[in-house]
């Protein structure tokens, strides 16, 4: 997979990119807190993190950054409204139990939300189930069907329609494309037209806010 | 006045007397001139502290940690007990390379006082009768406790602790330090512990207390000039506090419902079950290392322990100035001290934009995880020492 000049995750990369400097920023499941580092160190940000996984959080503690052990869908709760400026969540809402209550939290705790997923509209993955008749398996999403964390699976479509539902606003949207880099979509093409980014990224980076 | 000197061991009544009179750690002693005021109205005078260091303080006084012991605890973290002959009580994670390490750290720590590894506590002899004080002794609190840490600090020439580290009432007091000193402590580890004693933690120490109360060796805590002293009682206090410290599914693993020495049950009183003669064997043991009385005033000052009761119950307001960096540690078997209580301080921190992290160790051992064999926590606090001391040495 290539790598922003950040070093970062493409995904992570253009989660950074939407971050304002100095912003308090809570990212949820952010991993070994490379991004969130890269954000206190770059751009000055008030940083927290919350992960479940606890080699995880060793590297985040070890790297100095505040973390929160915990689960999204059931510590979210415990976070006050519109306390930060950003939040957070890539690669994780299709790991959610309910990822429609965990998005409420998150339009409801940051002033804009920041988040990633993959697309399973992606046509490797379509060709995958079509032509092989089995559960899909790429480089993103690379588990065995009784193996994944990814019990939410969704298209970038199907997201714009939680997005909808969860009343928020689309203030940018991003394919990640079978280059690994990111390109700025329009998200109406996701649900308009069967040709168009619900087919050919990857993957999706949003940004969102309460409207 | 203050001085401070090395003694060693008296001669006559045993070892874990001749520690509570004259240690054979350093000691600081401050006179009738300076007493420690405490929260009770009464004062501490002469007061004496009894310690122990490791490492070497590095020129700008930057490097020093304090680590705050337990209940049961003592300040011989990683240096051989003069009571137990046994290694310190926290040998696996202070000393040399170790995740707080000597080599890089100064480290202290001290016996607190109402204690009988040599700070002042009800068994030392009161100046105004010659007699010791037994129940004479004012009551302390985990603030007390501290104020004589802070004393103690100063003394030694450190303005500001790199980092304050414990576990249970350790842990308690590394909260107090964050609470009246914010400004000399640069990093708080509140491992296993709570902001506030529950009622069911304060129910299982009255249990205690009354068993060594309801020994008719206690003498209404005049037991040393009878001769004597409440083993049974505090025995007893002990097997009940031990069970509280570990959980079941470790009770259950470790002895289940097997036999001792025996192939079938007696069908009498004697221990029949392993868990049985364990607990007696912790009782038994832990009279001969520890003082009854200190064990009635330093249970009273962890049931005393409320951060918040002075904010109306706000914790986040205790933290309100805090620059501190935290990182806080529980354990999923604890339920002295159950990870939810752990993670109020670090909620009432986030409220008010502090730095802290915290951290759920799965494990099984229960509430003294913190002093057993736990990868995972000595890896988190390694980690969040070291990078502490990155940006604060």
């Amino acid at each position: 997979m290539s790598t922003h000049q950040s070093g970062l995750r493409p995904d992570l990369a253009a989660i950074a990119d939407m971050i304002r400097p100095g912003a308090r920023v809570l990212d949820v499941g952010c991993g070994d807190g490379a991004l969130l580092e890269y954000l206190v160190r770059t751009k000055g940000v008030d940083g927290r993190g919350i992960e479940i996984a606890q080699a995880n959080v060793n590297a985040c503690v070890a790297r100095g950054l505040a973390v929160v052990q915990g689960d999204a869908d059931t510590d979210l709760v415990d976070y006050p409204a519109q306390v930060f400026d950003a939040v957070i969540l890539s690669q994780t809402i299709q790991a959610t139990e309910k990822p429609r209550v965990v998005l409420d939290h998150l339009l409801r705790i940051g002033q804009r939300v920041a988040i990633s997923l993959p697309n399973f509209g992606y046509w490797k993955v379509r060709l995958g189930l079509l032509a092989g008749g089995r559960m899909p398996r790429t480089q993103t999403l690379g588990y065995a069907w009784w193996d994944t964390p990814n019990i939410h699976l969704c298209t970038l479509a199907d997201f714009v329609d939680l997005t909808r539902e969860c009343h928020a606003a689309m203030v940018e949207a991003h394919a990640l494309n079978d280059n690994g880099k990111t390109a700025r979509m329009n998200p109406d093409s996701l649900t308009r037209g069967v040709l168009g980014p619900n087919l050919f990224a990857q993957g999706g980076v949003f940004l969102l806010k309460k409207s | 006045m203050a001085s401070i000197r090395h003694s060693s061991s008296a001669e006559g009544a045993g070892p874990a007397r001749s520690e509570a009179d004259t240690p054979s750690s350093h000691v600081m002693r401050f006179g009738l001139d300076r007493p420690l005021e405490l929260d009770s109205g009464q004062s501490i005078a002469p007061l004496q502290i009894a310690y122990q260091t490791y490492g070497t303080l590095n020129a700008d006084r930057s490097n020093a940690i304090l680590v705050c012991h337990a209940l049961t605890g003592d300040q011989h973290v990683a240096s051989v007990n003069p009571v137990t002959g046994k290694g310190g009580w926290w040998e696996t994670v202070v000393g040399p390379g170790k995740p707080i390490d000597t080599n890089r750290f100064f480290v202290i720590c001290s016996n607190v006082i109402g204690g009988c590894m040599g700070s002042s506590g009800p068994s030392d002899i009161d100046p105004s009768d010659g007699k010791p004080y037994g129940l004479n002794f004012p009551v302390v609190t985990i603030r007390d406790m501290v104020r004589a840490q802070k004393r103690l600090v100063d003394h030694l020439g450190i303005a500001r602790l790199l980092a304050v580290v414990g576990g249970s009432m350790g842990g308690m007091q590394t909260l107090q330090w964050a609470a009246s000193y914010p400004d000399c402590v640069g990093a708080i580890v509140p491992i296993a512990c709570a902001a506030r004693h529950s009622a069911q933690n304060i129910a299982f120490h009255e249990v205690g207390r009354q068993a060594i109360m309801a020994d008719p060796d206690w003498h209404g805590g005049e037991y040393q000039l009878f001769n004597t002293k409440p083993s049974k009682g505090l025995a007893v206090a002990r097997m009940a506090a031990h069970i509280t410290y570990v959980s079941e599914m470790a009770l259950q693993r470790k002895f289940g419902r097997n036999l001792q020495n025996r192939e079938a049950k007696s069908f009498q009183f004697s221990p029949d079950f392993q868990i049985e003669s364990y607990l007696h064997h912790q009782g038994a043991s832990f009279v001969d290392r520890f003082d009854a009385n200190s064990y009635l005033y330093i249970t009273r000052a962890m049931d005393y322990f409320d951060l918040a009761e002075e904010h109306g119950g706000q914790l986040s307001d205790v933290f309100r100035v805090n620059a501190a960096r935290f990182c806080i540690v529980s354990f999923s078997s604890d339920w002295l001290f159950p990870p939810a209580e752990n993670k109020r301080i670090a909620h009432a921190l986030n409220a008010v934009a502090a730095q802290v992290s915290f951290v759920e160790i799965k494990s099984d051992k229960g509430h003294d995880a913190f002093l057993l064999d736990e990868p995972e926590m000595f890896a988190t606090v390694r980690g969040f020492i070291n990078h502490a001391a990155l940006e604060l040495t």
